[in-house]
């Protein structure tokens, strides 16, 4: 078996990935990767590359997604679906504290579940830039959530580069892919006849000890070089991202927020979807005596009215005022707030909203109605 | 680091009722190396939990240097505050924290200060009076401005006298006449419309009540001198897990539970205004 270098490719053919998996399963981890469900490639726990999805791709635009056949056996030969690794890392549903009434006292804890450490088959570049961004917000703050920390720092990432785009994606204008750069400890790119490998950290150099590798051929090399090239090619899908902060900032009594709002539903399918969006509540769910009590912690969205509630009313009470929090959060104040965008560029929020909204033809509403507002009063402070 | 989920016993040592709806609750921490270890800055809060019924986020209303003893004064309001309306000394709840930003009394040293409070807006004040009264040496000038819906609205009126004895000046007002009520009738602003202010460059306001309230009297204390950089307010929004993390009480960049709950006024005037935000 051949030793790998930290900054070498290697190797291996189609059936290796069964290899990865079962070393992956040896070292004790919960392999989860894109398995096909309801019509849609979702992220489940998976026992072997049997279940990948085989020669499907998905063809998205605003407000649809659906699968097809490819006239190949490609296992990665589609992009992101409704499911983000954010589902493993930050949980739907968790406890983050319990209250236990004995002999008459209330006593509290924060129950640590225990879970096996999660190996992530098939995190795209976009994927990787979102799990930077709730680093960013889970573990970098004055606090630090021990839910995802635990989960995070536990995780392997096995990244796949994109060999193909989808009409929703604009990784490259938020400068996020589709080449997956680092944040991973092994890269992948499918050839046609197998995969090359990179390896992107010390556990991933040593977990890669245990698979058959060879050095690639040129050949091989190049064709890796196309079949990225042409993910990168096919995404024609931009976001102007310069002054962009300050743009929204600048637009918060823009008459646009009600144009949107009139198109959308406030159904937080965008915000349920996004890979960064954290947004949540906590909730009480008491067993029948009221003598347990779990403190769970459920993923909120700030579309839902009462996300905003006070006793002196719901601060965001109408449509265009949530989709503008939406928007600007993720767009503006995100970059107050952890010193980058919470955008990666992945469209999910585009594909799977109801309406076809498409943040980045808003963006270019607001932009442009303000260059006609700017250049008509030059000089005013319409803020 | 300590997980910022976990909650603390505390035990209700003493009940005051206060204005109507609203008393204190003077809060211990049973632990007795937690009650020892537990410091707050004026202005900071605390997330008190009623188990099954969930956290409230409320100010800390007693004096920083006093310890062991965590006074809240509590409005009736939702679910949690309605509970804890229904506990009584002896009984415990959940606490954590302290949390937040504070009141700038580092800030105060050799100026006029003054406090203006709609409500139960003294509430998250009272600890910079307390440190007015214990320090009453480095500060120049110490004025609060209260004002209530009605006189029965005037927070811990009792104490008034008291706090004028000792060198720190009240004024207060109802915003509507009332049976028996000999004093200023209007909007809080009108009493800083009127306080002599002979050195507004060196004043430092600070300002916590209904959000309308706050930006008015920016304004008018602006309009008399005071800089917008020496104007503190105190916001609120909904705040759900009190450490950035939850996104509730978000308003514009802010997040109210870390960044705030006291600002800077220049930080927020700008989108103070923008309606719905």
């Amino acid at each position: 078996m051949n030793q790998p270098a930290t900054s070498d490719v290697w190797y291996f053919p189609k059936d290796g990935l069964t290899e990865l998996i079962r070393v992956l399963q040896e070292d004790g981890f919960d392999v989860i990767g894109p398995t096909v469900d309801q019509g849609a490639i979702v992220y489940a726990s998976i026992q072997s590359a049997e279940d990948l999805p085989k020669g499907l791709t998905d063809i998205q635009e605003a407000g649809s997604y659906r699968l097809e056949k490819r006239n190949d056996e490609s296992l990665f030969g589609y992009v992101v679906g409704p499911h983000s690794w954010k589902k493993f890392l930050f949980p739907p549903i968790s406890v983050v504290a319990a209250a236990d009434r004995i002999e008459g006292h209330w006593e509290f804890s924060t129950p640590e579940e225990p879970q096996r450490p999660f190996a992530f088959l098939g995190v795209r570049a976009c994927e990787l830039a979102a799990i930077r961004v709730q680093d960013q917000v889970f573990l970098k703050g004055p606090y630090v959530d021990p839910i995802y920390q635990r989960r995070r720092e536990s995780a392997f990432l096995i990244a796949v580069n994109c060999t193909q785009a989808a009409s929703t994606c604009f990784c490259t204008s938020m400068k996020t892919g589709p080449r997956c750069q680092s944040g991973y400890d092994l890269g992948l790119t499918e050839l046609k006849d197998g995969f090359l490998l990179e390896i992107g950290s010390e556990r991933g150099q040593q977990l890669s000890r245990s698979l058959s590798l060879r050095p690639t051929t040129a050949a091989e090399m190049a064709e890796g070089d196309l079949r990225r090239q042409q993910a990168a090619d096919q995404i024609h899908r931009t976001l102007e991202t310069d002054g962009l902060p300050n743009l929204l900032k600048q637009n918060l009594r823009s008459s646009h927020w009600d144009d949107v709002g009139r198109r959308c539903l406030s159904c937080t399918n965008c915000t349920m979807v996004c890979p960064t969006c954290f947004c949540s509540s906590v909730t009480e769910v008491a067993d029948l005596n009221g003598d347990h009590i779990n403190r769970e912690r459920r993923w909120d969205s700030c579309f839902n009215p009462e996300f905003s509630y006070m006793h002196s009313g719901i601060a965001r009470d109408s449509i265009p005022s949530r989709y503008r929090q939406w928007m600007t959060h993720k767009l503006s104040s995100w970059h107050d707030q952890f010193g980058t965008s919470g955008c990666v560029g992945c469209g999910r929020c585009i594909t799977w909203c109801p309406t076809g909204i498409d943040l980045t033809v808003e963006v270019l509403a607001i932009r442009e109605a303000a260059a006609t507002v700017e250049s008509v009063d030059r000089g005013t402070n319409h803020e | 680091m300590s997980n910022p989920w976990q909650l603390s016993s505390a035990r209700i040592v003493e009940k005051t009722a206060e204005t109507p709806g609203v008393a204190t609750y003077v809060l211990q921490l049973t632990d007795d190396s937690l009650r020892r270890r537990f410091q707050f800055r004026p202005g900071q809060f605390n997330m008190l939990y009623v188990p099954g019924l969930g956290e409230a986020a409320i100010s800390i209303s007693g004096n920083p240097i006093q310890e062991g003893l965590i006074p809240h004064t509590i409005r009736e309001a939702g679910n949690v505050t309605h509970a804890i309306s229904s506990l009584s000394t002896g009984d415990t709840l959940g606490l954590r924290g302290p949390f937040g930003s504070s009141w700038p009394t580092e800030l105060c040293e050799d100026r006029d200060v003054i406090l203006v409070a709609g409500g139960i807006g003294l509430a998250p004040l009272r600890p910079v009076i307390f440190d007015m009264l214990s320090n009453r040496d480095r500060y120049r000038r110490c004025t609060v401005l209260m004002g209530a819906r009605d006189p029965s609205g005037l927070l811990y009126e009792s104490d008034y006298e008291d706090w004028k004895r000792r060198g720190v000046d009240v004024l207060v007002t109802s915003d509507r006449p009332a049976d028996g009520w000999h004093g200023n009738v209007g909007v809080v602003t009108t009493l800083l419309d009127r306080l002599p202010l002979p050195d507004p460059a060196s004043a430092l306001l600070m300002t916590c009540g209904p959000e309308v309230m706050m930006w008015y009297t920016a304004q008018t204390a602006v309009a008399r001198g005071i800089a917008e950089e020496s104007i503190y307010v105190s916001l609120e929004r909904n705040m759900n897990c009190a450490i950035g993390l939850c996104g509730h009480c978000q308003f514009g960049p802010h997040f109210l539970c870390k960044d705030g709950p006291v600002f800077r006024f220049d930080k927020v005037a700008s989108i103070l205004r923008i309606s719905d935000l």
